[in-house]
C-alpha cells in the first residue's frame, strides 16, 4: 500500500504532465500531416472531378443548384416529428463520438507514460480507460447509423445536396470508419499480446494511427457541419464549384476543429473520471477505492488540463462566428439564444467550481495538505465572485417595482458586467486561480529543500499578482475605453498573460521542489465521498453543456439548411421555444447517461465471475 | 467562545445576502434585481459549502448538530419543534408565490434582436452584411466635412431623436418615462458600440415593426424612420451617435 501511494505520488506528478502535453502534440502533428495529405488529395481529387465535370457538362450539365423546397418535400413518416429525432439521435451520436474519439488521446498518452516509468498501473489504467470505449464505439457507430438513416428518411434533398458536395469526403469518411475500427480492435484485443520491446512500439504506433484516423473523422464531419453554417465552395444559388478542398475548408471549420478537439479531450476526461468515481463508490475493500481515487485523480487532471484553454477556444470560435455573420453572432449571444448563453455560463462555472472542490476535497490525501488548506476560502471567494460576474446577464430580468427603481433597463453597475470584457476577464481570473489550487495540490506533500524557496514563493507571488492586475487592466481599460477591434483583441493578451503565469509558475515550482522530499506517503484512497459527487457533476455538467451548445450552434442556422443557400421549407422549421430546446437536450441527456452508466455497468460485469464451482465438467 | 461551523456557514450566507442589499440598494442606490440576487445566492451557497465541506474533520463539525438533532433523544423537544416548523414555513412561501397579484410578470427581453442577412429598406433589398456607412471614410479623407456631417446628424438628432431617447443619448429623453421598454441608452457600452453601422441603419429605417419575427412580440415603440428621414439623414444621424458617445461601430478592421 505504501509502495503504491509513493509511486503514484512521484512519477505521476512529475513525468506525466510532461507527457501529456508532448503526446497532445504528436497527436496533433500526426492529425496534421493526415489532414494535409487529405487535403490535398482531396484537391487533385476536385480538380479531376472539375475536368470531368467540364468535361460532362455538354452532354448533362454541371452541378444543379440548391433544390427550392416545399413542406411536400420532407416526408411525413408515421407522424413522427422528423427534426426532434434527428435532433436527439444527432446529439446523442455526438456525445458518444466526443466520449471514444477522446478516450484514445490520453489512453495513449497514458500508455506512453507507463512505457516511460515502467509503471505497470499506468499500462492497466490505460487498458481499463479503453476497455470502458469499447461498448462506447459500437453505441456510437449505432448511433452514427441511425443518424444517417434519419437524416435521409425525413430530410433527403438535404441529405442528397450535402452528398453530391461531400461525395469524395464521405467516401473517404466510410473508408476511414473501417480503418479506425481495425485498428481499434487490434489495439484493445492486441494490448495484451503487443506487450514489451519492439511489440510495444508497434503498440504505441497503433495507439497513434487510432488518434490521427479518429481525429481526420472529425474533421471531415466538422466539414460537413460547418458548410451548413458558412457554406463555400458554391455560389449564391447553391451550385457547387467542384472544388471540395473549398468546401470544408469552410470558415467556421478551423474554430469549430479546435474547440471539438479540446472540448472532446474535457469530454473524455470527465466521463472517465465519473467511471471511477462510481467504481470508487462501489469499491469492495481499500486497495480497490486506492486503484479508482488514483484513477479518479488523473481522469480530473486531463479534463482540467483541457478546461483550462477551452474558454478561450471558445471564445475564438464566437468570435468567429461574429466575424462570419453578424446576424448568427447576434442571434447567438445577443439575440434569441442569448439566455441559453447564461445557462451555459452557469454550467461552465460549475465545472470550475467541481473542479476545485476535487482537488480541495483530494488534499486530505496529503498529511502536509494543512499548510496549504488555509488559502482555500481566499480561492473560494475569487472563484465565486468571479463566477457571477461571468454569469451575469446583459438583460435583466427585472419587476416592474425594480424596473421603475431603475428608471429603465440599463443598470448601470451590473449592465457593464453583462458584456464580454467582463466574461473574459472573469474567466482568467477563474483559470488562474483554478491553477492556484492544482499548484497547493501539487505542493502538499512536498517540503522544498532550496535554501530560495521564500524568495522562490515571493517571486511566483510577484508573477500571479503582476498578472491578475494586467489581465484587469486589458479588460478593464480595452474593454471599456476603445472600440470592438480592441475590445476583441484584447483577449488575447489577456490569455497570453494567464499561460505565462502558469507556464512560469511550474518552471519556477519545478526548480523549487525539484529535490523536495516528501511529507509523507500520499493515502489515495482516502478522500471524502461527495468528492465523487464532484467528479459526476463535472460529466453531467459537461454533457448538458454540449447538448445546449450544440443545439444553439445549429439553431443560429435558424430557418435555413444551409445558411443562405437552402432553405429549410419544413413543417418545423421554427426555432422552437427555449423552454423546449432545454427539455429536449435535458432528455437526450439524461438518456445518454443512463447508456453511459449501462456502458460502466458492462465493463463491470465482463470482469466478474458468478459461475459456482463444479458447473463445468473438470 | 468559538462560534459553531454550522452558525459560521449560516452567518456567511447571510452576509452575503445583506452585503448585496445594502451595497446595492443603499450605498449605490441602483437596486439589485430579484432574479439576479436569486442566481448569485445559489451559488453563493454552493461556494460556502465547497468550502466547509472540503475537510472531512470540518464537515463532521458542520453536521453534528444537524445529525444530534436528528438522532439525540436528548432533543426531542426541539427535533419536534423544529421539524413542525420547517413544513409551516415551507407552506408559507409556497403560498406567498402562489398569491395571485396585481403587479405584470416579468418579461424575458433579448437586448439585440438579431439582424436578417437583408432587408428591404427605401424600396431596395439591403445586404447588411456588406452595407457600409458611406459617409465614414470622410473621418480620415476629409475631417472638416466629416464633422459638418456630424453636425448635420446632430440636428436631425435633436429634431427627431431626443424626445425619447434625451439629449444626452442616455435613453432619458422627456418622453422616455412613457415607454416601456424605455428607449435605449447609447451611452451603454452595451449597445451601439458592440453593433455595426449597418445594424442602426436597418433598426432606424424600419424601426419596430421592421423587429425580426423571433422572440417577439418587440413591443418597440420606435417608428418606421424611412418614412420620415432621407437614406443621407439616417447614415448622418449613425456618425452623429459614436460621436457624441465617443464609442466606435463594430468593425474587423485595426484602424
Amino acid at each position: 500500500m505504501v509502495k503504491f501511494d509513493k509511486i503514484a505520488g512521484r512519477y505521476f506528478l512529475k513525468s506525466n504532465q510532461k507527457s501529456l502535453v508532448s503526446g497532445l502534440l504528436i497527436i496533433l502533428v500526426a492529425t496534421v500531416f493526415m489532414v494535409n495529405w487529405a487535403g490535398l488529395d482531396a484537391v487533385r481529387a476536385a480538380q479531376s472531378t472539375v475536368e470531368a465535370v467540364e468535361g460532362a457538362t455538354a452532354v448533362d450539365g454541371a452541378y444543379a443548384p440548391a433544390p427550392k423546397l416545399a413542406e411536400s418535400d420532407y416526408p411525413a413518416v408515421a407522424g413522427i416529428n422528423g427534426r426532434l429525432i434527428v435532433w436527439v439521435v444527432a446529439q446523442l451520436h455526438l456525445w458518444f463520438a466526443a466520449f471514444v474519439l477522446a478516450v484514445p488521446i490520453f489512453v495513449f498518452i497514458i500508455e506512453v507514460i507507463g512505457m516511460r516509468t515502467r509503471d505497470k498501473r499506468y499500462d492497466d489504467m490505460a487498458y481499463e480507460f479503453i476497455k470502458v470505449s469499447i461498448t462506447a464505439y459500437s453505441l456510437t457507430a449505432i448511433l452514427g447509423g441511425l443518424l444517417l438513416f434519419s437524416l435521409i428518411l425525413f430530410y433527403p434533398h438535404l441529405f442528397t445536396y450535402l452528398s453530391t458536395i461531400f461525395s469524395e469526403s464521405m467516401l473517404y469518411y466510410a473508408l476511414l470508419f473501417f480503418a479506425e475500427s481495425a485498428v481499434l480492435y487490434l489495439y484493445y484485443y492486441g494490448w495484451k499480446w503487443l506487450q514489451g520491446g519492439f511489440r510495444k512500439w508497434v503498440h504505441l504506433t497503433l495507439g497513434l494511427m487510432l488518434n490521427a484516423i479518429g481525429t481526420t473523422l472529425m474533421l471531415l464531419a466538422n466539414a460537413w457541419l460547418t458548410f451548413m453554417m458558412s457554406p463555400a465552395g458554391v455560389d449564391a444559388a447553391g451550385v457547387f464549384s467542384g472544388d471540395s478542398w473549398a468546401a470544408i475548408h469552410n470558415f467556421l471549420w478551423n474554430p469549430i476543429n479546435i474547440h471539438r478537439f479540446v472540448a472532446n479531450i474535457a469530454y473524455g476526461g470527465s466521463i472517465v473520471g465519473a467511471y471511477a468515481a462510481f467504481k470508487f463508490l462501489t469499491a469492495r475493500n481499500q486497495q480497490e477505492k486506492a486503484h479508482y481515487d488514483w484513477m479518479g485523480y488523473n481522469a480530473n487532471f486531463i479534463a482540467i488540463c483541457a478546461l483550462l484553454p477551452l474558454p478561450f477556444a471558445g471564445y475564438y470560435l464566437a468570435a468567429e462566428i461574429y466575424a462570419y455573420s453578424q446576424q448568427m453572432g447576434i442571434t447567438l449571444m445577443g439575440g434569441i439564444f442569448a439566455w441559453l448563453f447564461i445557462i451555459q455560463a452557469v454550467l461552465i462555472g460549475t465545472l470550475f467550481l467541481s473542479a476545485n472542490y476535487y482537488l480541495w476535497c483530494g488534499m486530505g490525501r496529503s498529511d502536509g495538505a494543512k499548510r496549504y488548506t488555509k488559502y482555500i476560502k481566499y480561492i473560494a471567494i475569487v472563484l465565486v465572485g468571479s463566477f457571477l460576474v461571468w454569469f451575469t446577464p446583459h438583460t435583466l430580468v427585472l419587476t416592474n417595482s425594480e424596473l421603475k427603481a431603475l428608471g429603465g433597463p440599463h443598470h448601470s453597475i451590473l449592465g457593464p458586467l453583462g458584456i464580454m470584457p467582463a466574461k473574459n476577464t472573469a474567466v482568467n481570473i477563474m483559470i488562474i486561480f483554478t491553477f492556484l489550487s492544482f499548484l497547493f495540490y501539487r505542493r502538499s506533500n512536498k517540503i522544498a529543500t532550496v535554501s530560495w524557496e521564500k524568495t522562490g514563493n515571493i517571486v511566483q507571488v510577484a508573477l500571479f499578482t503582476a498578472g491578475i492586475v494586467n489581465i484587469l487592466f486589458l479588460g478593464t481599460y480595452h474593454g471599456y475605453f476603445t472600440n470592438t477591434v480592441y475590445k476583441v483583441a484584447a483577449s488575447i493578451p489577456q490569455v497570453v498573460t494567464t499561460l505565462v503565469v502558469i507556464v512560469g509558475s511550474l518552471v519556477l515550482d519545478s526548480f523549487i521542489y525539484g529535490k523536495s522530499r516528501d511529507v509523507g506517503p500520499l493515502h489515495w484512497g482516502r478522500i471524502p465521498e461527495r468528492a465523487q459527487y464532484a467528479l459526476f457533476l463535472l460529466a453531467v455538467a459537461f454533457t448538458w453543456l454540449m447538448g445546449l451548445m450544440g443545439y444553439i450552434r445549429s439553431g443560429i442556422r435558424q430557418h435555413w439548411h444551409v445558411v443562405d443557400i437552402m432553405r429549410d421549407a419544413s413543417a418545423q422549421a421554427f426555432t422552437p421555444t427555449l423552454g423546449y430546446a432545454a427539455n429536449v437536450v435535458s432528455v437526450a441527456a439524461l438518456l445518454f447517461l443512463a447508456m453511459v452508466i449501462f456502458v460502466f455497468w458492462i465493463a463491470q460485469v465482463s470482469g466478474s465471475k458468478t459461475l459456482p464451482a463444479g458447473y463445468w465438467k473438470e | 467562545m468559538r462560534i459553531p461551523r454550522l452558525l459560521q456557514a449560516v452567518l456567511v450566507f447571510a452576509g452575503v445576502y445583506f452585503g448585496f442589499i445594502i451595497v446595492f440598494d443603499y450605498l449605490l442606490g441602483a437596486v439589485i434585481p430579484k432574479s439576479l440576487l436569486t442566481m448569485y445566492m445559489f451559488f453563493v451557497a454552493a461556494g460556502v459549502f465547497m468550502v466547509f465541506t472540503y475537510d472531512e474533520e470540518d464537515t463532521r463539525e458542520l453536521v453534528a448538530p444537524v445529525k444530534a438533532l436528528v438522532e439525540d433523544p436528548a432533543k426531542r423537544g426541539i427535533r419536534n419543534i423544529v421539524f413542525t416548523l420547517i413544513p409551516l414555513m415551507v407552506g408559507y412561501f409556497v403560498y406567498d408565490q402562489m398569491q395571485p397579484g396585481f403587479e405584470a410578470p416579468v418579461e424575458l427581453r433579448t437586448i439585440h434582436p438579431a439582424p436578417p442577412s437583408t432587408a428591404k429598406i427605401y424600396g431596395q433589398r439591403v445586404n447588411l452584411l456588406s452595407l457600409e456607412n458611406p459617409y465614414r471614410k470622410l473621418e480620415k479623407e476629409d475631417p472638416e466635412e466629416f464633422a459638418a456631417m456630424v453636425n448635420d446628424g446632430a440636428a436631425v438628432y435633436i429634431k427627431n431623436c431626443q424626445y425619447c431617447h434625451g439629449d444626452k443619448l442616455d435613453g432619458k429623453g422627456p418622453y422616455a418615462e412613457g415607454l416601456n421598454p424605455t428607449p435605449l441608452n447609447f451611452q451603454d457600452v452595451g449597445t451601439i458600440a458592440q453593433l455595426q453601422e449597418s445594424y442602426l441603419f436597418w433598426r432606424i429605417a424600419t424601426g419596430g415593426p421592421g423587429l425580426p419575427k423571433e422572440a417577439a412580440p418587440w413591443i418597440s415603440s420606435m417608428p418606421v424612420w424611412q418614412n420620415f428621414l432621407s437614406e443621407e439623414e439616417i447614415w448622418k444621424v449613425i456618425l452623429f451617435l459614436y460621436d457624441y458617445t465617443g464609442h466606435q461601430p463594430r468593425s474587423w478592421e485595426h484602424e
